[in-house]
């Protein structure tokens, strides 16, 4: 089994920690979703891992960029070029070429949906068509690792499973991927999530393990609710508490509220 | 039942032969979230934008507070757009100061968490705290409606749910929202939705409504990637949880028939499809 990954991994721009020793694997066959907000410090793990950011301190352990397929946010396709000339491009940069290139054409087109529009400009694709092909293009010399920057950001729901169905196929044929998302119910599908706050490395484990690692507990308020601990689900009101649950009961129902639970802990250990 | 803040009866928008919006009606009252939910294109922001009185109906009756859309209805909603709206070349206070000269308000108080950021560019003051700027803004003229179109793209969890506390604190006051998102746990905080395909409203109700009756199927095996493969290959909608392999409406014995042929053995548990399976599922019935 390859062990990519951060090894207590420190990036900082001049003064600013961006990251702060974060470690993870990221493992073949299975997807790590990365969590967090503007800031978090997503993207700099995704680039370092590809070797576009030094380490300050710490290590990287990557495969050779010819070995990685990069999705970059919101790019990572021409939209001056048509479709056609996208995949042409990005395949002779790849070295893909002669039989192979046209079997994965074809697969591509079928898997985007774009089988009748392959003389469109890319720019000329509604969003989600666009992060479906730019994840095709990222992944069309098969890569053995991908690194995807919030593919889905921004994509309506309906694309969305259907880029996640995507990546789910290349992970089931073997890829090793890192994706960044900002939506909680996408990495609760994932195989494993890091969630990054400020740099550091709030949870990290299966979704399972993350909402059993919570510290204290969440529950739904009773009486008035102390608001600087609590927010609301619908008209209800959750509370965070430091305190131990009560015997078998879950610390958080799900990502959503252990990632806020963890937030808000590290706050008050901060205050 | 008080008057309805928004009410939209048979809307239509044509542009040329397009049909942007088609035959839509739409009630929003006060206290009231309505959450609006469809694909890039489904005709959310052109049915907004008539909201806002920024583009006339082809067909159909819209009113606000009982009137036509209008630069005074205009002055009793608040708007946060996908871009947010604010000058990036302005201090915090100074977007403020041009939203009270705009409305006429009174001086809008920055918001808590920018309270030492007054004097910062908001070009600086990274997206969640431009988004609470934003909200700040939209509510300053003290609005007996909001309007919201995505606006928690790109924050953490926590700052999500704080804005959500803002909404829902508005909505308790009285004031109605009428909310875009494409987070599905944002939907699920709403109090009624309306799912839009390709112009038509094509659901509304609770998120129990939108499900209705899509199915999903948990396959669990050993051999998950090739029951995924095998069930992709069946055309039958198939995402991955973990390890476990979903099936989006597709009948039991489809699920079964597409494993049986590709010699996978698995147990088949029925669950409820979630809001973004089933948005999915109506959308390729509609194609």
């Amino acid at each position: 089994m390859s062990a990519w990954g951060a090894r207590e991994l420190t990036v900082t721009y001049g003064d600013t920690v961006a990251l702060s020793s974060v470690s993870v694997d990221v493992r073949e066959g299975e997807v790590l979703a990365v969590v967090g907000g503007d800031g978090a410090g997503k993207t700099t793990l995704l680039r370092a891992l590809a070797g576009a950011v030094p380490a300050s301190a710490g290590a990287v352990d990557a495969p050779s960029l010819s070995s990685i397929g990069f999705m970059p946010t919101a790019a990572g396709v021409w939209r001056d070029l048509s479709v056609d000339q996208n995949i042409d491009f990005v395949a002779s940069a790849q070295g893909v070429t002669g039989a192979t290139l046209a079997e994965r054409r074809e697969q591509l087109l079928a898997d985007t949906g774009l089988e009748g529009a392959t003389k469109r400009l890319a720019g000329q694709l509604s969003g989600g068509m666009r992060q479906k092909l730019a994840f095709a293009l990222a992944m069309i010399h098969r890569p053995p690792m991908l690194i995807l920057d919030e593919p889905s950001t921004g994509v309506d729901p309906v694309s969305r499973v259907d880029l996640w169905r995507m990546i789910s196929q290349a992970a089931v044929d073997g890829a090793a991927i890192i994706m960044a998302t900002t939506y909680l119910d996408e990495a609760e599908r994932a195989s494993r999530v890091l969630v990054l706050d400020g740099g550091e490395v709030l949870l990290a484990g299966t979704p399972a393990d993350v909402m059993a690692n919570v510290p204290g507990h969440v529950a739904d308020a009773v009486g008035t609710p102390d608001r600087a601990r609590s927010w609301r689900r619908g008209s209800q009101f959750k509370t965070w508490s430091p305190d131990e649950p009560t015997d078998g009961a879950a610390r958080a129902d799900d990502l959503e509220d252990a990632v806020i639970a963890a937030t808000l802990a590290k706050e008050t250990s901060n205050a | 039942m008080p008057e309805p803040l928004i009410s939209a009866r048979g809307v239509t928008r044509r542009f040329g032969d397009f049909t942007a919006v088609d035959d839509v009606s739409l009630e929003v009252a006060p206290g009231e979230i309505v959450g609006l939910l469809g694909a890039n294109g489904a005709g959310k922001t052109t049915l907004i934008r008539m909201i806002l009185g920024l583009l006339i109906p082809t067909e159909g009756d819209l009113s606000l507070f009982g009137e036509a859309p209008s630069r005074e209805t205009r002055a009793r909603l608040g708007y946060v757009s996908q871009g947010l709206g604010l000058w990036d070349d302005l201090t915090v206070t100074e977007n403020l100061a041009f939203v009270d000269g705009a409305f006429g308000s009174a001086a809008t108080p920055v918001p808590d968490s920018l309270r030492d950021a007054g004097d910062s560019l908001v070009v600086g003051i990274g997206l969640g705290g431009q988004r609470q700027l934003a909200f700040a803004a939209a509510l300053g003229h003290k609005p007996e409606l909001l309007v919201l179109d995505e606006p928690t793209s790109g924050v953490d969890p926590l700052a999500r749910a704080r804005l959500w506390d803002t909404v829902r604190d508005q909505a308790d006051a009285g004031v109605g929202a009428l909310v875009t998102t494409h987070y599905m746990q944002e939907a699920e905080r709403c109090d009624r939705l309306m799912l839009m395909s390709r112009g038509v409203a094509v659901a509304q109700g609770t998120v129990a409504d939108i499900v209705g009756d899509t199915t999903a199927t948990e396959v669990r095996t050993p051999h998950w990637q090739q029951a995924f493969t095998a069930l992709n290959d069946a055309n039958i909608l198939v995402a991955l949880a973990g390890t476990h392999v979903r099936a989006v409406d597709a009948t039991e014995d489809e699920v079964r028939a597409a494993l049986i042929e590709a010699g996978v053995t698995a147990d088949l548990v029925p669950m409820q499809a979630t809001l973004d399976e089933a948005m999915v599922a109506r959308e390729r019935a509609t194609v």
